[in-house]
């Protein structure tokens, strides 16, 4: 960390921004923008990643690091691919992309 | 080496960039698809960023390997198998796991930290470690009550829960002053049991009503347990981007308070009014409290559509959990061919979390065009023969608009009241989610028809076709 205060300026300008980027929002899309940003909090799989590649040989560590890398990952993958899934059934014009889905 | 470190430095920026157009994206219509597709990029060039930038060795990287597959194949298989009407389930387990993430990282520096680890490092790893718990265990049991799988005690009720909570905040806070004397002491598991236990605590008297709201909360928690880890590995991406969540989580949770017309304090700690989705835990609002109910069967249900020009269907929470939104859109159709005006009138919450009612219906092909949104479709109500409630029940309540003593008082409703016919389908004359009478049920024009949703439009499209 390059800073405390630096941090804190990002945390603070990060908050204010997730604040602003979200204001109208139609009810329809409710459900696929809580997953969309369900999948973006699994962004903590850089912590993941950033401890596997610092533990060296403890493997204490790199077990914990791989687990918590893939607790992180099922939760992005799988987030953004059902928010896909939601969104997709709201294209429907483009008939192409149907077909080839299981539900 | 300065290369790479500028290079990392340049995807790091240009992915908080895609990340924060792609959030935005998501709250309209016409972009959110591909603005989800732009997050998950921006997603993976912040992971090239990170291996630019760290050079992970082969063990590293065999170990990286192993967890992305495990994870990243779990993730792809439940959300390509999970049925639609489970989605606010999935939202959560997945939510649960990224909580998870983020407890096992502070845990994993706070056993191997170094020994000159100074108060901010102690303390974004006793907030990753809270925040990751109470997330992990919160969404877990958001999904089991969404499911059925676990009920509400009646001991959550009381006000015995308040202080058991209070207790395990407590608890937690003295494991977390007591955490900088060492990681080899009780105080680390310590702190891990009592948050896991604190967000059982505060999930489990909330009722299945309130879960939608719950999870979006725990949404934003997850955002803040990121925040925390980015805060302990020392990465400035992963606090904005935990940041953002974190906050725009919290907006969303505040718009589907309004939606509901709840507050979220009362949603927090006012325990479950009614028991809502595990059908357990009667509140107020017995059977005994109506009179002058008119019941139908299906039949005269059947006649009176087929005499009709212009329908509405009022979908809710029971046609959700009957998986009947198949059978409906067979009903429309054949309503259709006999020349009748079809429309699905959705209010904001509907179904089983805001905005579910359009994916459920969107799955069983309803055009987009006859889905109209409550505001729209309010002033038509008197030009309408036949209304179908489905399993919907508090957003059609008259009461929310005449009456000031009724708890919904002033939540926007549909009104269908003011249509000639209306014919609700509902399993019993148990109360809504929030436990409330509905004066709707004993108005003149008003019929119920019992039964499960499914089973009901089944005999209606059995009718409507013998009949033709």
């Amino acid at each position: 960390m390059n800073g405390l205060r630096e941090a804190l300026w990002v945390l603070l300008l990060g908050s204010l921004l997730g604040l602003e980027l979200i204001g109208k929002v139609p009810p329809t899309l409710h459900t696929p923008l809580m997953s969309g940003a369900n999948a973006i909090s699994g962004i903590t799989m850089l912590a993941s990643l950033t401890l596997i590649v610092r533990a060296g040989d403890n493997p204490v560590l790199l077990l914990l690091g791989a687990a918590s890398l893939a607790f992180a990952l099922f939760n992005v993958v799988g987030g953004f691919v059902v928010t896909d899934r939601m969104l997709a059934m709201f294209s429907r014009r483009a008939p192409a992309e149907r077909g080839g889905r299981s539900n | 080496m300065a290369l790479s470190t500028t290079l990392s430095w340049a995807i790091d920026l240009l992915a908080v960039l895609l990340l924060a157009l792609g959030l935005k994206g998501l709250s309209k219509v016409r972009s959110a698809r591909s603005a989800n597709g732009l997050a998950a990029l921006a997603m993976g060039l912040a992971v090239v960023g990170l291996l630019i930038q760290e050079l992970p060795g082969p063990q590293a990287w065999l170990w990286i390997a192993a967890g992305t597959a495990i994870g990243g194949l779990a993730g792809l298989l439940t959300a390509q198998r999970v049925p639609m009407t489970a989605m606010p389930e999935v939202v959560a387990l997945f939510n649960g796991c990224g909580g998870m993430a983020s407890l096992l990282v502070a845990l994993a520096v706070a056993l191997f930290q170094s020994s000159e680890a100074g108060l901010v490092e102690i303390v974004s790893i006793v907030v990753s470690v809270i925040v990751g718990a109470i997330t992990f265990s919160g969404s877990l049991v958001a999904m089991g009550k969404l499911q059925g799988w676990i009920a509400t005690p009646g001991w959550t009720q009381g006000q015995v829960r308040h202080g058991v909570n209070i207790a395990l905040a407590l608890v937690a806070l003295v494991a977390a002053i007591a955490l900088p004397a060492g990681p080899a002491g009780p105080a680390l598991p310590l702190l891990v049991v009592a948050s896991t236990l604190l967000g059982i605590g505060v999930t489990l008297p909330i009722g299945g009503a309130d879960m939608p709201v719950v999870i979006s909360l725990l949404n934003s928690y997850s955002g803040v347990a990121a925040a925390a880890a980015g805060f302990v590995v020392g990465s400035p991406l992963l606090i904005v981007a935990g940041a953002m969540v974190g906050a725009a989580g919290l907006i969303l949770t505040q718009v589907m308070c309004t939606a509901m017309n709840r507050s979220l304090l009362s949603v927090l700690f006012g325990g479950a009014l009614g028991g809502g989705g595990t059908g357990h835990v009667g509140g107020g609002g017995d059977e005994a409290g109506y009179s002058r109910i008119t019941s139908c069967s299906a039949e005269e249900c059947a006649l009176a559509l087929e005499g009709a020009e212009r329908v509405v269907f009022v979908p809710g929470y029971g046609l959700a959990v009957a998986q009947a939104q198949h059978t409906l859109r067979e009903l429309a159709k054949l309503l259709e061919a006999q020349g009748t005006e079809v429309s699905y009138a959705i209010h904001p919450v509907a179904g089983r979390m805001p905005g579910h009612m359009n994916v459920l219906l969107a799955e069983a092909d309803v055009p987009y065009e006859q889905l109209v949104e409550m505001d729209a479709i309010n002033p038509d109500f008197p030009r309408t023969d036949v209304v179908i409630v489905l399993g919907a029940n508090d957003v059609v309540n008259p009461d929310a608009k005449t009456d000031p003593s009724s708890p919904l008082y002033g939540m926007p409703v549909l009104e269908v009241d003011r249509s000639r016919q209306v014919f609700v389908v509902k399993r019993s004359l148990g109360a809504g989610y929030a436990g409330i009478r509905n004066g709707l049920f004993e108005l003149p024009q008003t019929a119920m028809v019992f039964g499960d949703a499914k089973a009901v439009l089944q005999s209606l499209v059995t009718e409507l076709r013998s009949a033709a």
